[in-house]
């Protein structure tokens, strides 16, 4: 995996050591330029998900007024938040797309990376433009269809459109995973008397499980983040976090929650930040994939 | 069909969306159009069972003791509540859904006072004449005028809302009449070092009720009676010219073009205003004593300065509709009856903070004594002209909008925003 | 799509029973991988053509059809029936009802939605490219911590969208952090520039990382010994960098600018949570969800024309940019 095999750039000859080396300095200050920049708005986040409402614009880098009262309003079904619901919402319908998407594509990603087929060109160009095909494009007839086949606010009219994107990303993703393996195993299995069949649920399947692993991760956080298609083709009882936080409701009507809102973002992102920074270099590797040679 | 498809998973739904599609393709493109509004207009009008109320999340629970009231007084003609979420928009798309579907569950429903038109216009409101007529005489004339279409009766009021002056008692003794006469306290803020006046003007539809009130004040008007483009007047460009004026002064602070209710709440409570258009819901939480309000014991309320007399403020509120699909419309019309009742709106105002459309209620003591905004909210709502009633609400409430905003920013003259609003909305269609 | 069909329908009638002889011809290999890999990729291409393909000519039927209309006389909607062309001159020529649509109208804001989207596009992108390869030249050096300047620039890019627009819209409130930070009393969201500048800045924010990490990846395939030889022949640090690193990273370069390109064309979230569109922020993609509840029919002649727009710009990438998504990843690498 391309990514994580790294290859020191930088000179550490004996000859410059001897020297205070500037360059070393150079890259920490960078280094800690891209830290702040990067963590910094998302500390920021999670300093104001614990303020107090009546101090949110308080401005002082640390923690202040501190409080678990935003994240009871966050949960608090009196003032029409139902959060615990859209989580739920989130996980099922990011949930279903994912299994979908890799279940479909695993078999047309084990078709391109390894077979020889004519049309593979035309195949692949399909899939990728799939994946870079506007959502909006989906959601205005999609939301006539759903109306009048009484699909709306579905959680399938929501996983539906979400599979036009996380399936080519799947298939994408696994396609340069499968590139990779080492398939001389495949074919010692079929000297050994296997068909390709077989040698595909014995061999294969447990070789690509870390990839096929990666890849649901990227498509499960694709479509968690998913936002234009659940804000419109939503309702009430399937609306997801994404959705929700947008829509957020304050103690008051007309309010504009904001020590509130950043409780229920930091209660959506966490997770999915403990998931990424654990999975780092594999994610890192599913994300590039594809992308280089 | 719908409860079928729901209860099978994501899988046979994708296989079978195919199939489903062509055959709602073949059909044409139909959108939103109920045709004509004959046919299930005319039909179950003497129809009696239980029936399904819908409405927006019941924030200050008073629809569920009222349908529980309701039930145990009728057994076999029970009320189900279909409570939908709180956002206006989503309720909004709820309710086109179901009546696109021709629901028959969908019987009485909750609408906002700007989309009855719409709906009555798509032939999904079941005009309340004849048969079903619905006596509205002791209601407040500015809210039946929400619920009447093309000279017909398509909803009954049910709470109402209109806007209000807060202003500091303690800079300023006398609230201000007159708009003109507001604006020569702004020297008042200036010695204070606050900000003078502020109402909602960010582009969203607060800002088409503030830029309205400017406009009807002056004796300007968006739609005639009709339905028909009249905002290109003299009148007209007086009074929006009124708020860029002001905002040029800088009597209206810079920032409040980014204020949307709360906002311009917050502002006023933590003193940095002297006067602020808004809705009775301020009164209550800038009242609070528990030091979340700096001006708790310092503000008093006041109709809305207008030219001469007081303002004419916009309306907010709901009306109750019932839907053409219904089967048991005699039922229907008894519970709207009953949800638009004194007693009831005596409940909606005591328990929910929810002004009444009774005017009969506005002087009513003990209601006065636990809102003590009533008298002046009263002024308000007589006052009041509703927002424009037109099935093209949300066209129109663009057009003001967009137009409005860009005259308070200064990138248009005030004349040029005013015409442009007239062109938007003719075309309208 | 369609030359595939007969070839499908060969590869279900023989799919049963069949076994893969120890040996064969190459032309045989060739026949049987193409039965098998009709096969495997079948319930992909069903499963897209249903999710896309069916919806697109949905939508192109819809466009040709007329949005329902008021009739003066009834108070009532009825349907329009068929529109010809007219819901894409409403768009791109801006009629309305046979004159030019007037500000304040749907109708009136494509155009400037157009350049909205491409000024986004070609700002956020190129903001995102520059800072993106710098931040990848800093992490391809050794250094201690490294792994965690990795593992940090992935935050921004898990974090959902509308999370993002929310917590920079609170940083861009008046009272925010942003205006203290700099003594500053702009209302970023409340005017055009400003308005603007906060949703490049949120952008380039929670996806330079992705950026950054699609070029980490194409510098790390470049061999230290190139490097090496072009200073025992005396090259520059711009030289190595221009001559070596550039051409080099080009592929690796250009596949994610038009992965970002597409994305920034198709952009919704961030401008929709923080401004609604205000301000002269509205995307085509904010237009399209703004006009569907006005009228289906006329929403899909936009969405159809943002579609062909995005087509056409990545065509042009691949076409004439050289941008090969398909060839990087169809061609049966060697490692």
């Amino acid at each position: 995996m391309a990514a994580t095999a790294t290859l020191p750039r930088t000179a550490t000859a004996p000859a410059r050591r001897k020297r205070f080396d500037w360059g070393q300095v150079r890259t920490y200050i960078s280094a800690l330029i891209i830290l702040v920049w990067c963590l910094l708005p998302a500390y920021w986040m999670i300093v104001t998900a614990f303020r107090d409402t009546a101090f949110t614009f308080d401005s002082s880098f640390w923690p202040t007024h501190v409080t678990w009262d935003n994240f009871a309003t966050v949960f608090d079904e009196s003032l029409g938040n139902h959060f615990g619901r859209n989580l739920l919402n989130s996980l099922i319908v990011a949930g279903v797309t994912t299994v979908v998407a890799l279940v479909v594509g695993v078999f047309a990603a084990y078709a391109l990376a390894r077979l020889n087929f004519r049309f593979k060109f035309a195949v692949m160009g399909f899939i990728l433009g799939a994946s870079m095909f506007p959502g909006v494009a989906l959601v205005t007839p999609l939301f006539q269809l759903f109306t009048n086949i009484g699909w709306m606010g579905s959680y399938q009219a929501m996983i539906i459109p979400d599979i036009s994107f996380t399936l080519p990303l799947t298939v994408y993703t696994l396609t340069s995973f499968f590139r990779e393996m080492p398939w001389e195993l495949e074919e010692s299995a079929r000297i050994d008397g296997c068909t390709q069949g077989q040698a595909f649920r014995k061999i294969i399947l447990p070789l690509a499980a870390p990839a096929t692993f990666t890849t649901a991760i990227l498509a499960f956080i694709g479509a968690w983040n998913e936002f234009l298609i659940a804000s419109q083709l939503s309702s009430d009882a399937t609306r997801p976090v994404t959705v929700a936080i947008a829509y957020f409701a304050g103690a008051q009507p007309h309010q504009e929650p904001y020590t509130a809102v950043m409780a229920a973002g930091t209660i959506v992102t966490v997770p999915l930040v403990i998931l990424v920074l654990v999975f780092q270099r594999k994610i890192v590797a599913g994300l590039t994939a594809g992308a280089v040679k | 069909m719908r409860k079928t498809f729901s209860k099978y998973g994501a899988p046979l739904a994708m296989a079978s969306v195919l199939a489903l599609a062509l055959s709602a393709c073949s059909g044409g493109s139909s959108s939103g159009g109920g045709g004509g509004g004959g046919g299930d207009a005319s039909s179950n009008l003497d129809g009696r069972g239980p029936i399904t109320y819908v409405q927006g999340k019941d924030n200050s629970n008073v629809v569920r003791p009222l349908v529980d009231k309701w039930n145990a007084a009728h057994p076999d003609q029970k009320v189900t509540f279909k409570e939908q979420s709180d956002s206006a928009d989503q309720q909004h798309d709820d309710l086109v859904q179901h009546f696109q579907g021709k629901d028959t569950n969908y019987d009485v429903v909750d609408v906002d006072v700007i989309w009855t038109a719409e709906f009555a216009a798509k032939g999904w409101l079941q005009p309340l004449k004849d048969k079903l007529a619905f006596d509205t005489s002791a209601m407040l004339p500015a809210t039946v005028k929400t619920a009447t279409y093309s000279g017909t009766l398509y909803a009954a009021p049910q709470t109402s809302d209109g806007g209000l002056l807060y202003y500091r008692k303690d800079l300023v003794p006398n609230p201000p009449k007159t708009w003109d006469e507001m604006m020569s306290m702004c020297s008042i803020a200036k010695q204070n070092n606050i900000g003078c006046y502020a109402g909602q003007f960010q582009k969203y539809e607060g800002l088409t009720v503030n830029a309205s009130e400017a406009i009807n004040t002056f004796g300007g008007k968006i739609v005639d009676d009709s339905g028909k483009a009249a905002v290109n007047s003299s009148d007209a460009k007086t009074g929006l010219g009124k708020l860029v004026d002001a905002f040029k002064s800088g009597n209206i602070p810079a920032e409040a073009i980014t204020y949307k209710e709360e906002d311009s709440r917050t502002a006023f409570q933590d003193g940095k205003l002297l006067f602020l258009r808004n809705w009775p819901y301020v009164y209550s939480i800038a009242s609070k004593t528990d030091g979340s309000s700096k001006v708790a014991d310092k503000f008093g309320i006041a109709p809305l300065p207008g030219k001469s007399g007081p303002g004419a403020s916009s309306l907010g509120g709901h009306n109750v509709a019932m839907s053409v699909y219904s089967k048991n419309k005699a039922t229907a019309l008894d519970f709207m009856k009953f949800m638009t009742s004194q007693e009831t709106e005596t409940f909606y105002a005591t328990q929910g903070s929810l002004a009444p459309v009774l005017s009969s209620l506005y002087s009513d003591q003990t209601l006065v004594q636990k809102l003590p905004y009533l008298p002046t909210l009263l002024t308000s709502i007589q006052n009041a002209v509703p927002r424009p009633v037109t099935p093209f609400y949300p066209a129109v409430t663009k057009a003001v909008e967009d137009n409005a905003y860009a005259a308070l920013k200064g990138d248009k003259t005030v004349d040029q925003a005013v015409a442009d609003m007239q062109s938007a909305i003719e075309a309208a269609k | 799509m369609s030359t595939k069909l007969p070839e499908r329908t060969q590869a279900k009638a023989k799919a049963e029973g069949h076994h893969m002889p120890g040996r064969e011809s190459a032309d045989r290999k060739q026949v049987t991988q193409g039965r098998w890999a009709s096969l495997l990729l079948l319930p992909t291409l069903v499963l897209l053509a249903i999710v896309i393909i069916y919806p697109v000519v949905n939508a192109i039927i819809m466009s040709f059809q007329k949005d329902a209309g008021l009739n003066a006389a009834t108070g009532f909607f009825e349907q329009g029936g068929a529109a010809g062309f007219d819901n894409y001159a409403h768009w791109l020529l801006q009629q309305c009802n046979g004159q030019a649509c007037p500000p304040g109208t749907i109708g009136s804001q494509f155009w400037s939605a157009f350049g909205t989207t491409f000024f986004f596009t070609v700002v956020t992108v190129a903001l995102e490219t520059v800072l993106g390869f710098w931040m990848a030249i800093i992490m391809a050096r050794s250094f201690r911590g490294r792994s965690a300047v990795r593992a940090a620039v992935l935050v921004p890019w898990a974090i959902p969208t509308a999370v993002t627009a929310k917590l920079w819209f609170f940083i861009f409130a008046f009272d925010g952090i942003a205006n203290k930070l700099f003594g500053t009393q702009i209302l970023w969201t409340g005017s055009e520039w400003p308005a603007k500048w906060a949703i490049v800045i949120s952008d380039t924010w929670k996806t330079t990382p992705f950026m950054a990490l699609l070029i980490l990846a194409g510098l790390q395939l470049i061999p230290d010994e190139v490097y090496e030889a072009a200073k025992v022949d005396g090259a520059t640090a711009w030289q190595r960098f221009t001559q070596i690193t550039l051409p080099l990273v080009k592929p690796a370069l250009m596949v994610a600018v038009l992965f970002r390109v597409l994305d920034a064309l198709r952009m919704f979230d961030l401008p929709y949570i923080m401004t609604q569109g205000a301000n002269n922020t509205t995307t085509l993609s904010i237009l399209v969800v703004d006009q569907i509840r006005e009228g289906f029919n006329s929403a899909a002649a936009l969405s159809t024309i943002t579609f062909i727009v995005i087509f056409l710009v990545a065509f042009i990438f691949v076409r004439f940019l050289g941008a090969n998504a398909v060839g990087a990843a169809t061609s049966s690498g060697k490692k």
